[in-house]
């Protein structure tokens, strides 16, 4: 149970230019990337999905490598079981709730269809309660309910680790608290290997992962264990 | 008689017009997904040229195919070789009409491919989708609605066309004549009954077209989003 990353990237554009330099190397269930907006914590997301492809370095999640540059390995994004949880949640408009869900369990070339149920999918809509909109389409349903889908739909496909960007911002401070609260049962109740990127301070607190603090493209200070981001912040 | 002299040359149009767009939706659809991801400083040129049968007068247009289709054109003397003959034949009234649409399913689809949020289809690829699953589960539902808008549009300039129509297939009561090139005639021969009405059956065909056009166009029915 491994995450193993150290990535370099130059993205230039007319009115920026960034350098993402990162490494991060953890043995922990949950892994927290914190930093303000704009720091390169999506963008080492992206380069563990494979959805942006690093200039050298490595990727090694429980030590299969999806990415290295030396070996020239970059495993194509569907192959990587790595699930990602889009901070609006990306869900499929034109697709059900069952059939977002269901999404990644046949990779044909047609969608779910809306009668037939996948029993997997059946169990990810009772384990995360979304029976009573199992049929209705993502736009019908509340910020809390999006976020549940978003959840089973990455978590249906049996991924090696689930990467969350900011997975609370979109939602209201009051519902907040709670979803935090699920994703920790959640992890709890199926071992998952998490990472989430966030620059809010409080879902720091509550996740109580091994943190790294990311500013500019890099890693500052010394990465803060489970319950020591409180004595790091402070000092 | 008035009936017969108006059904066969509707029948000839509607069908022209469908199987010009039929085979519009494919290649409109494939050129405007290509175009819409294609990352060359050429794309504009071609999308340009391929802009082209909308300003062209369909004569020039129908010009062309003859040069091209005719026995002694370049593509027409191989064409001829095989024993398929595409001058005053429907067939080649299909052509003459998908050249002259292709312009609309074009432009509508590439609009609605740009349209399709790119954090969707990465979705589908981090879910296990190879592309052309992407492509057939994501990409072409979210775009269809503009896409069946723009082949709406085509329908309706398929079943007016004229210039290019008679330029390479002629004017053969029962086998290429169609409304548009029946309707002149009728007013050629001085028939001013029969091309009324055919005008009338047109103008009605036309407009219950664009109105599902209309319908369909994602402006009025935009599809709710979270």
């Amino acid at each position: 149970m491994s995450v193993d990353i150290a990535i370099r990237k130059t993205l230039r554009s007319d009115e920026r230019h960034f350098e993402l330099d990162v490494t991060i190397a953890s043995q922990q269930r949950r892994i927290v990337l914190f930093g303000p907006s704009g720091s390169g914590k999506s963008l080492t997301l992206r380069a563990v999905a494979g959805l942006l492809t690093p200039d050298a370095g490595h990727v090694l999640i429980d030590d299969r490598v999806l990415y290295d540059s030396t070996s020239r390995v970059d495993l194509p994004t569907r192959v990587r079981d790595v699930a990602y949880v889009y901070q609006d949640y990306a869900l499929f408009p034109h697709l059900t709730v069952a059939q977002n869900i269901g999404f990644g369990l046949d990779r044909g070339w047609l969608n779910p269809g809306r009668r037939r149920r996948d029993a997997r999918v059946q169990r990810w809509i009772d384990s995360l309660e979304l029976g009573n909109i199992a049929d209705s389409y993502p736009s019908r349903i509340s910020g809390g309910q999006r976020q549940r889908v978003a959840l089973a739909r990455a978590l249906a496909t049996e991924p090696r680790i689930v990467v969350l960007d900011e997975p609370f911002a979109a939602l209201d401070p009051a519902l907040r608290g709670r979803m935090r609260a699920e994703l920790l049962a959640l992890q709890a109740r199926h071992d998952l290997q998490l990472m989430v990127i966030t620059h809010d301070p409080a879902d720091v607190d509550a996740l109580d992962g091994h943190t790294f603090e990311i500013r500019d493209g890099r890693v500052v200070g010394a990465p803060g264990g489970p319950g020591s981001w409180d004595d790091a912040r402070l000092s | 008689m008035l009936v017969g002299a108006i059904w066969v040359p509707l029948a000839l149009t509607l069908k022209v017009a469908l199987w010009a767009t039929a085979i519009n939706l494919v290649l409109g659809v494939a050129v405007a997904f290509g175009l819409s991801r294609w990352r060359s400083p050429a794309r504009e040129v071609v999308d340009s040229i391929l802009t082209l049968p909308l300003v062209l007068p369909p004569t020039v247009l129908g010009y062309y195919l003859l040069v091209l289709l005719g026995r002694r054109g370049v593509f027409g003397a191989w064409l001829d070789r095989l024993g398929i003959e595409l001058v005053f034949t429907w067939q080649g009234a299909v052509i003459a009409s998908t050249l002259v649409a292709f312009p609309l399913v074009q432009k509508a689809a590439r609009a609605a491919f740009e349209a399709v949020d790119p954090q969707l289809e990465s979705a589908a690829r981090v879910l296990g989708l190879r592309e052309a699953a992407v492509f057939f589960r994501v990409s072409l539902p979210l775009a269809a609605r503009g896409i069946t808008a723009g082949a709406l549009l085509a329908f309706a300039r398929a079943l007016g066309e004229f210039g290019a129509t008679l330029m390479i297939a002629g004017n053969l009561p029962g086998r290429t004549q169609t409304l548009s090139v029946a309707i002149y005639a009728a007013v050629q021969a001085g028939d001013d009954g029969t091309a009324g009405l055919m005008v009338a059956v047109t103008s009605v065909t036309c407009v219950i077209a664009l109105l599902l056009a209309g319908w369909l166009a994602p402006d009025h029915l935009r599809r709710s989003r979270p």
